[in-house]
């Protein structure tokens, strides 16, 4: 039996990341992440102009899944 | 779900129950545990083990009349264990390894014993143990006399009696030999005795005791009248112990023992001041009710010693030990993932589900468990008890989502994809064209329209054309996912809305070609006259020309969980196959089949379990498995197990592929084809016309990125959401070394992300992930 392994993309260098609508470089900012009533304050990359904010796949299947089912699990 | 349920559920799982060895032990040693351990050769540890239930390892090793032997299950496949054996190449292996520290009792007690039989001396044992001081009184020469005239040197070593009663004299009992005791007054009458003592226990032996009977009350035939469960006389300080109970009682040794044991109990309570009765856990057991399988086990005939006034050597004890099944009974585990996957048994898991219901703070870590039961039926089929774990799953469930604690995660996706199978996207309802009344009306399921719409087409044509009064068509969703994700008050507000659209059509009888559907309609559409699609094929036939369309082919076929039960189907099904010429093979049968994998939603809150359960399934056999569950179908061929739906051997692909070899359409392509169905035949049929949603974006997602995200649970549609939105408003980062372009948007609870590239033919897709959690910068 075969079954499919998932696509090996490298995952993007945050110092390569720029704001395409500013074209300004992403810098670590304060941000908030919030999930089923709680806040919390984190670092992450954002783009100083517009205030978007980067979450890398590794942040998404990682650590921020992992806090999603605990509070999930409160 | 409250502890009186619990408690009740609990009493149905008999795995917890002793093994018939134990229970018939009068000192229920658990000999399963020690010939577990002996067959891995830990003789010490099995050792340890036996010694902390018998008093004189060394002795019982050597005469025990070893009732479990003839409880043994092992005996109906081969032969009883020969526990009796094992048990003496064990003491003899591991008797010098005996250590005994007694309690220390900060005021002891003071206790005779009267009689240095087996019982006797057991009494002495287990109260010197608690931290009392006893003093045995023994008229004969030596204690343990009976058994030097019992037994012959070879079969006990008086090395053994001398070493056991040295070990009782090291404790601190005190043996007094020739010291005749009497009735009434006097130096050793049982009056001083009673006087001078706490307790006393009368561990005579045979005979009558008519010496006694002014202090104690005697039966009618001169013995000690003792209570046999607490072995209390008619004198609160005074207990009996040993053989002299009813006549006809035959001596065993274990027995005395027992009776030792039980009386030295009740001593231990009558000092404390505790009742004699309350809570006891000593008493005869009850045959065990554990059932063991002793059919599944091939027979092997005990080990036969070498040296047979030896006994076993301790390789032949190893040999002899390892033909113990063990007696489990694991019945529904053997045939469960889900319980295999936790490690667990249905006792120990509706503990578990009752406790994480129960919290109050902390963590709930059962949630995932409760929502990994596929719900399919099969540990109730095979349990002794028909215990279902699936019902107390799905109670779990609705309790969690009552109380507003079911981890969203879990079934979100399931719920979104229900909600679109029962959108204006794919579900309608029509009776057959130029027609105004339905005597039938055919419901495919919201699975089968999504796997192979084309069958769906094909069936109702053949319906239509074979059948009178007009068949209409309904297709939805028969509200599954509500159903087995706990949502009650969603699945009521489907099943109102089928029955409502039923009512409408003019209450035909439903012909389901889906098992699930078939059941829930049954259950929850109560009023409607529900039938399975295939006894019906089987009555009017397949379309002509479709003989022999799958001649030559061997399939094994698979039922689905949610149909086990359904005989009428199972006969239909097989009859069918074999009218299109395929060899049918069984793997189980149908009762006993197993779930796919998507049963109880599974597949969204455990895929691990999901997986592990859809291939163990593909597993079974070798050929290609035949189903007539589209999602059954699909589950394996998204596991890379070939396999074809009835409908496509009857209706193989125009071009002359392989239907055994047609790969699951993903759930994308699942929403894709339930829409693309209703447009074609509200067109086709009806002459209706539906503005088909063709996307203004061109994205290209190659087919290994599909399948991650199928892995993900991403759409298609949601991440050409996310390009538009980015290619829109221009919100999107660029990777400067690789010139992808990062875009995200939150739809509903989720966060997509897509990494792309804009080529001249559209967006390139390279990578897509979520996340629930929110992120904003702080203004």
């Amino acid at each position: 039996m075969s079954v499919p392994v998932p696509p090996e993309v490298p995952v993007p260098d945050t110092d390569d990341l720029i704001c395409a609508r500013c074209d300004v470089p992403l810098r670590m900012g304060k941000v908030q992440a919030s999930y089923m009533g709680q806040t919390f304050p984190v670092e992450l990359p954002v783009c100083p102009s517009c205030g978007f904010v980067y979450v890398s796949e590794d942040l998404a299947a990682g650590r921020m899944l992992k806090v999603e089912q605990a509070l999930e699990d409160k | 779900m409250d502890s009186d349920r619990v408690r009740k559920l609990e009493a149905r799982c008999i795995e917890e129950q002793p093994p018939a060895c134990m229970a018939t032990c009068p000192l229920h040693v658990d000999m399963r545990a020690i010939l577990e351990k002996v067959k891995k050769g830990d003789f010490s540890g099995a050792f340890a083990l036996y010694a902390r239930m018998v008093p004189f390892p060394g002795i019982v090793g050597h005469i025990c009349d070893h009732p479990c032997e003839a409880t043994c299950r092992r005996q109906e496949a081969g032969g009883a264990i020969r526990i009796a054996a094992v048990e003496r190449a064990l003491v003899e292996e591991s008797y010098a390894t005996l250590r005994r520290t007694a309690q220390r009792q900060s005021k002891p007690k003071r206790v005779a014993v009267v009689g240095a039989g087996l019982a006797g001396l057991t009494a002495a044992f287990d109260l010197a143990m608690k931290g009392h001081r006893i003093t045995v009184l023994e008229a004969d020469a030596h204690p343990l006399e009976r058994l030097y005239h019992d037994y012959d040197e070879d079969i006990l070593p008086r090395s053994v009696i001398a070493a056991e009663i040295g070990a009782l004299q090291t404790l601190g009992v005190e043996i007094r030999v020739r010291s005749r005791v009497a009735g009434g007054p006097g130096p050793l009458g049982l009056d001083t005795l009673i006087d001078d003592f706490d307790a006393v226990l009368l561990a005579l032996g045979p005979g009558v005791a008519r010496n006694f009977s002014s202090t104690v009350r005697l039966t009618d035939n001169g013995r000690i009248d003792i209570d046999p469960n607490s072995r209390a006389t008619s004198h609160p300080k005074v207990f009996g112990g040993g053989f002299h109970g009813a006549l006809g009682e035959v001596y065993s040794p274990i027995g005395s023992i027992r009776d030792g044991r039980r009386a030295a109990g009740s001593i231990d309570r009558f000092l404390q001041g505790a009742s004699l009765t309350a809570k006891r856990d000593d008493a005869d057991g009850e045959a065990s009710c554990l059932y063991v399988n002793t059919a599944a086990q091939e027979a092997v005939p005990p080990v036969e010693p070498v040296d047979t006034a030896a006994g076993y050597t301790l390789e032949e004890a190893k040999a002899e030990a390892a033909r113990c099944f063990p007696c489990h009974c694991q019945e529904c585990v053997k045939a469960c993932v889900f319980l295999a996957h936790y490690k667990t048994y249905p006792k120990r898991a509706v503990r578990e589900i009752h406790n994480n219901l129960s919290i109050i703070m902390g963590n709930r870590k059962a949630n995932r468990m409760i929502d990994s039961c596929s719900l399919c039926g099969l540990c109730e089929t095979v349990c002794p008890t028909d215990l279902a774990m699936g019902d107390v799953c799905l109670e779990a469930r609705r309790e969690m989502v009552d109380s507003g604690h079911m981890p969203a995660s879990h079934h979100d996706f399931a719920l979104r994809d229900m909600e679109d199978s029962r959108s204006a996207r794919a579900a309608f309802a029509r009776h057959e064209p130029g027609r105004e009344r339905s005597a039938r009306v055919f419901f495919p399921g919201c699975q089968l329209t999504a796997s192979a719409p084309g069958h769906v087409e094909r069936v109702y044509a053949h319906l239509r054309d074979r059948l009178e009064g007009g068949v209409g068509l309904m297709v939805d969703c028969c509200g599954a996912p509500a159903h087995w994700s706990g949502r009650t008050a969603l699945h009521t507000e489907v099943v109102d809305h089928l029955r409502q659209t039923w009512k409408e059509m003019g209450e035909p009888e439903i012909v389901t070609a889906c098992a699930t559907c078939l059941t829930m309609l049954r259950t929850h559409l109560s009023e409607a006259p529900v039938r399975s699609l295939w006894p019906l094929l089987a009555e009017i036939g397949w379309p002509e020309g479709t003989d022999a369309r799958a001649a030559g082919k061997t399939l094994a076929i698979h039922d689905p969980c949610t149909g086990r039960h359904e005989r009428e189907v199972h006969v239909a099904v097989r009859d069918l196959a074999a009218r299109l010429g395929a060899s049918v093979r069984e793997i189980s049968s149908a009762e006993l089949t197993t779930c796919c994998g998507f049963g109880g939603l599974v597949s969204f809150a455990n895929p691990d379990v999901a997986n592990a359960t859809v291939d163990a399934r593909a597993a079974e056999r070798p050929e290609d498995y035949l189903t007539y569950c589209a999602m059954c179908r699909d589950n394996f061929a998204r596991r890379g197990k070939r396999s074809a739906h009835l409908l496509d051997l009857a209706f193989p692909p125009e071009d002359g592929a392989d239907p055994a070899a047609r790969p699951d359409p993903g759930f994308s392509g699942r929403r894709d084809n339930r829409a693309r169905l209703k447009i074609r035949l509200l067109r086709n049929l009806w002459g209706e016309d539906m503005s088909d949603p063709e996307s203004v974006w061109n994205v290209h997602i190659p087919d290994d990125v599909r399948a991650d995200m199928e892995r993900k649970l991403i759409l298609v549609d949601e991440v050409t959401a996310v390009i538009a939105d980015a290619e829109t408003t221009g919100r999107k980062l660029k990777d400067r070394k690789t010139g992808h372009l990062i875009a995200t948007l939150r739809s509903g609870p989720v966060t997509t992300w897509v990494e792309y590239e804009n080529t001249e033919t559209g967006a390139l897709v390279h990578k897509a992930y979520g996340h629930r959690m929110n992120v904003e910068a702080k203004s």
